[in-house]
């Protein structure tokens, strides 16, 4: 039985399952519903400053997009910080503690940036006896407007001047939470370590309008008739966030900084991805809010069959694999060849590849032989796009067939070859030079 | 046990009143908006869609079911109503196992269809529930055609003229217009009222004069319509019966399937509509399943179809024969009307003989032979052409049409079941008079 017990810096969870600073713990009472349908730890709902609590609006807060049969592909808030009181919050946070030691209670906090506040609030924080703080960057609505959230993780050096106050006043763990409305989103990242962050969280939400209302035009989610844009998640967002963990995963100047995953994990393959890119763990927000806190036990117990399946006694056996593997688009290998192949038995000749092909790409598909409706790929038309893949709706019917070296590539007239070369060394680029290794 | 339920003869009322309205209830309720698009999702929108190849009407049924996924029921509609205009017809009645369902790409995969009849259903419904016309009688082209038969083909005919502008006038025999729409189709099929609805529908693009009572061959004949008219279309059904040959056939108690199906849809009171305790059906069609399962709904004890060939050979789809199982009909098979047996003038049952092939592959009697006691017996093997063709040249008991649906005559054109040609299906029938339509079009406009 594999072991996937999580040590996130020094923070110790029975799973590297944590619900994100959300909703869902915004609270004592739904924490301790999380713990007891197995989360391995939370981070709790953000704290603001001392003082009247912010307010939220009265309507809709949500938005969403959906497949045909109303399953939630995509996600949306315009909901602000906790609009409950400090000291509120901190009690409850105190005594879920208390009764789940063996847990992780993560405190969120998001006060202006000045150094008074967040040195007015550490103590407090630290005061529970928490594991430890996540600085909400990420927020990319309302408190964003205030100068804070989002506001802050644009700003490297805002980044880095906050995270500083925090490790200079507070023993905590410090993870810091980025936004993914920025262009770079290493600059932040590299800033945060700067500042001396034990870890980076990624992402927050990213800006959106998840839907226009045809009938009066106002976005949703509409408060009387307007909209303002929220902060998107859910399945959809996913590959955003794997591929913003994966570039400071494999950053030279925050390679081995602790990352907590976040970002439309919804079942155990999406946790597995998002550590296989370099997440020490990941938070999951959305899919609880969808389906409520028992998916904790299909995710349990699929990391845990998969890892025994694939022979990885801990986390760390392949936390961090992936990595090595993304790499940047000039270093790919273009002596790798591959063709589609369709598998004749598994199609079930509904002609999606080849129209696919046919209007959009290499028109590398037929659609008849003998007279008859028959799907092939042409291979001496086939570039190896992967588009009919993509498109086929029956599962491995066609697949990619690496071609082996000393094959003949019908498309080009060529022999494969076993060299890797990539466009560094091509004669077709006029910057060419030496081969550089792919990391 | 209900009260008239074991009565011996043919009684009415042998059910509870509210039963009635629960047998005959629509066969397939509708499908809701959400179930409509949940379903429509599963349509992979193929390419040269095997199920539009195999519409004999060629609907884009891939494009329709995708107007239908995006919440555009009414564009979903029109694309269906643009290559037939029956489409709310025939959504119920075709036998969508053996056409478009048949080679749908997830039947082939899953054993699973789209639900196709039911989708084009979901999206006619809503045009015609908002009376959206989609289409505008063509300019006045100074030209009238005359057709006879107000069925599926005439109809089809008819509002495909009007669209080219020509002035249509149709004649039918029966009092009411839909042939076989209104008066064939079993009711659980068409509730509602549903086939007049149409009627209205189809008619209310103009230039349609519909002429209720009057049948060729009594009223008028074919010289007096190609001499008065610009050209002529033929679509008036087979109105014959077939005789079963059967030693005392003529008894009380032996009846034509499709005039019980007639007398069904137009009853006001099924309670009033007689129906025998013991039941036999003969024929293997989708008339002989008709007849037979609303037997069995109106009360009938016992009903028994018998067909004189296998399962395999029968041209009742195999839904048809399970809907028939379903709802308690004894399917018999190799068994061919003998004789049939009276008492008093009055049906008492039926002896048949049992049949095989022999080693040339003919059907022949065994020589055995079984009795069936019953007190009612519906012919349904097969109809015939009524009239004589009136000069029209007929071809195997129907008018022979070439692949326009032109006749051996000038100026007339003939379609649906009376016609050579395709399949006797409603939505064939809508394909022949629509395309005879755009032929006579072509004739008219001198092309």
């Amino acid at each position: 039985m594999a072991d996937i017990r999580n040590n996130f810096v020094g923070i110790k969870s029975p799973n590297p399952f944590w619900l994100a600073s959300a909703p869902p713990t915004d609270k004592a009472y739904n924490v301790e519903r999380a713990f007891k349908a197995g989360w391995g730890g939370v981070v709790w709902k953000t704290l603001g400053e001392e003082g009247p609590p912010v307010v939220n609006v009265n309507g809709p807060r949500y938005g969403a997009i959906w497949g045909a049969d109303r399953r939630l592909l995509g996600f949306n808030n315009i909901e602000l910080i906790t609009d409950r009181s400090l000291q509120i919050n901190l009690q409850e946070m105190k005594q879920v503690k208390m009764n789940w030691p063996d847990r992780a209670v993560v405190a969120s906090i998001m006060v202006p940036c000045e150094e008074d506040a967040w040195k007015a609030i550490l103590p407090l924080v630290e005061e529970t006896g928490v594991d430890g703080i996540e600085l909400n960057f990420g927020c990319p609505h309302g408190m964003s407007e205030r100068g804070m959230g989002a506001a802050v993780g644009q700003v490297p050096e805002y980044v880095e001047m906050v995270v500083r106050w925090c490790k200079q006043y507070s023993r905590m763990p410090v993870i810091t939470k980025l936004t993914p409305n920025v262009t770079d989103v290493r600059r932040p990242a590299r800033a945060a370590k700067n500042g001396g962050t034990d870890a980076v969280s990624l992402i927050n939400t990213i800006n959106s309008i998840t839907a226009v209302n045809l009938d009066t035009f106002s976005p949703e989610p509409s408060i009387d008739g307007k909209g303002s844009h929220g902060g998107y998640c859910g399945p959809a967002a996913k590959p955003i966030a794997l591929h913003m963990v994966a570039e400071i995963a494999r950053d030279p100047e925050t390679y081995g900084l602790p990352i907590s995953g976040i970002g439309g994990v919804t079942t155990w393959r999406d946790a597995a991805e998002f550590m296989a890119l370099g997440a020490g763990n990941v938070q999951v927000c959305t899919a609880a809010m969808v389906y409520g806190f028992k998916i904790v036990e299909e995710m349990i117990s699929g990391l845990s069959n998969w890892m025994d399946e694939k022979g990885h006694k801990t986390l760390d056996d392949f936390a961090g694999r992936a990595v090595r593997n993304v790499s940047d688009w000039q270093y790919l290998n273009l002596n790798y060849i591959a063709k589609a192949k369709i598998n004749q038995d598994l199609c079930i000749s509904c002609g999606r590849c080849h129209i696919a092909c046919e209007d959009t790409s290499h028109q590398a598909i037929m659609k008849e032989k003998d007279g008859k409706r028959h799907f092939e790929v042409m291979n001496d038309e086939c570039v190896g796009c992967n588009l009919c893949v993509n498109v086929c709706p029956v599962e491995d019917c066609i697949t990619m067939e690496a071609l082996a070296p000393g094959m003949l590539d019908e498309r080009t007239g060529k022999i494969v070859s076993g060299e890797y070369a990539n466009w560094t060394t091509h004669p077709n680029n006029p910057a060419a030079k030496v081969v550089e290794p792919a990391e | 046990m209900v009260q008239g339920l074991l009565k011996d003869g043919i009684a009415a009322g042998r059910l509870a009143p509210e039963q009635y309205a629960e047998n005959f209830s629509d066969l397939h309720p509708p499908l809701t908006r959400h179930e409509a698009i949940v379903e429509a999702d599963r349509c992979y929108f193929c390419y040269d869609a095997p199920c539009m190849n195999a519409c004999p009407t060629s609907i884009d049924i891939p494009l329709f079911i995708r107007e239908i996924s995006t919440g555009n029921a009414l564009g979903a509609a029109e694309t269906i109503f643009e290559q037939n205009i029956l489409g709310g017809m025939c959504a119920r009645v075709c036998p969508t196992e053996q056409l478009c369902e048949e080679v749908c790409v997830r039947e082939v995969a899953e054993g699973k269809p789209v639900k196709i009849g039911q989708l084009q259903r979901y999206a006619t419904d809503v045009a015609m529930r908002e009376d959206v016309q989609f289409f505008e009688r063509g300019a006045e082209s100074g030209k009238s055609v005359a057709i006879v038969g107000a069925g599926p083909a005439g109809l089809a005919c008819a509002h495909r003229l009007s669209m080219h502008g020509h002035t249509v006038t149709v004649f039918d025999a029966r009092p009411k217009a839909g042939g076989l729409n209104e008066y064939g189709i079993a009711s659980y099929k068409s509730t509602d009222d549903f086939a007049q609805a149409e009627v209205d529908y189809v008619t209310a693009i103009g230039g349609i004069d519909i002429q209720t009572g009057k049948a060729l061959g009594t009223d008028f004949s074919l010289a007096d319509l190609t001499g008065k008219y610009d050209a002529v279309f033929l679509g008036m059904g087979l109105g014959g019966v077939n005789a079963l040959r059967a030693e005392g056939e003529d008894a009380l108690g032996v009846d034509d399937a499709i005039n019980f199906i007639a007398d069904l849809r137009q009853a006001s009171d099924l309670s009033a509509l007689p129906i025998g305790r013991r039941v036999v059906v003969i024929g293997g069609g989708m008339t002989a399943v008709d007849a037979a399962v609303q037997s069995k709904l109106l009360g009938a004890e016992e009903v028994t179809m018998v067909y004189r060939r296998g399962k395999a050979q029968m041209n009742a789809s195999a839904f048809e024969q399970d809907l028939a199982a379903a709802k308690g009909v004894t399917i018999r098979h190799w068994l061919a009307p003998k004789r049939v047996l009276t008492s008093d003038g009055r049906v008492s049952g039926l002896e048949l003989s049992y049949m095989a092939l022999d080693q040339a592959g003919a059907l022949k009697p065994t020589g055995e032979t079984t009795t069936i006691a019953c007190d009612q017996v519906f012919k349904a093997i097969g109809q015939t052409l009524s009239t004589d063709g009136e000069g029209v040249e007929l071809a195997g008991g129907k008018i022979a049409v070439d692949a326009e649906g032109r006749t051996s005559l000038a100026k007339v054109w003939a379609g649906g079941d009376c016609a050579t040609g395709g399949d006797d299906l409603t939505v064939t029938a809508v394909a022949e008079g629509r395309d005879a339509a755009e032929s006579i079009n072509r004739f008219l406009s001198g092309h």
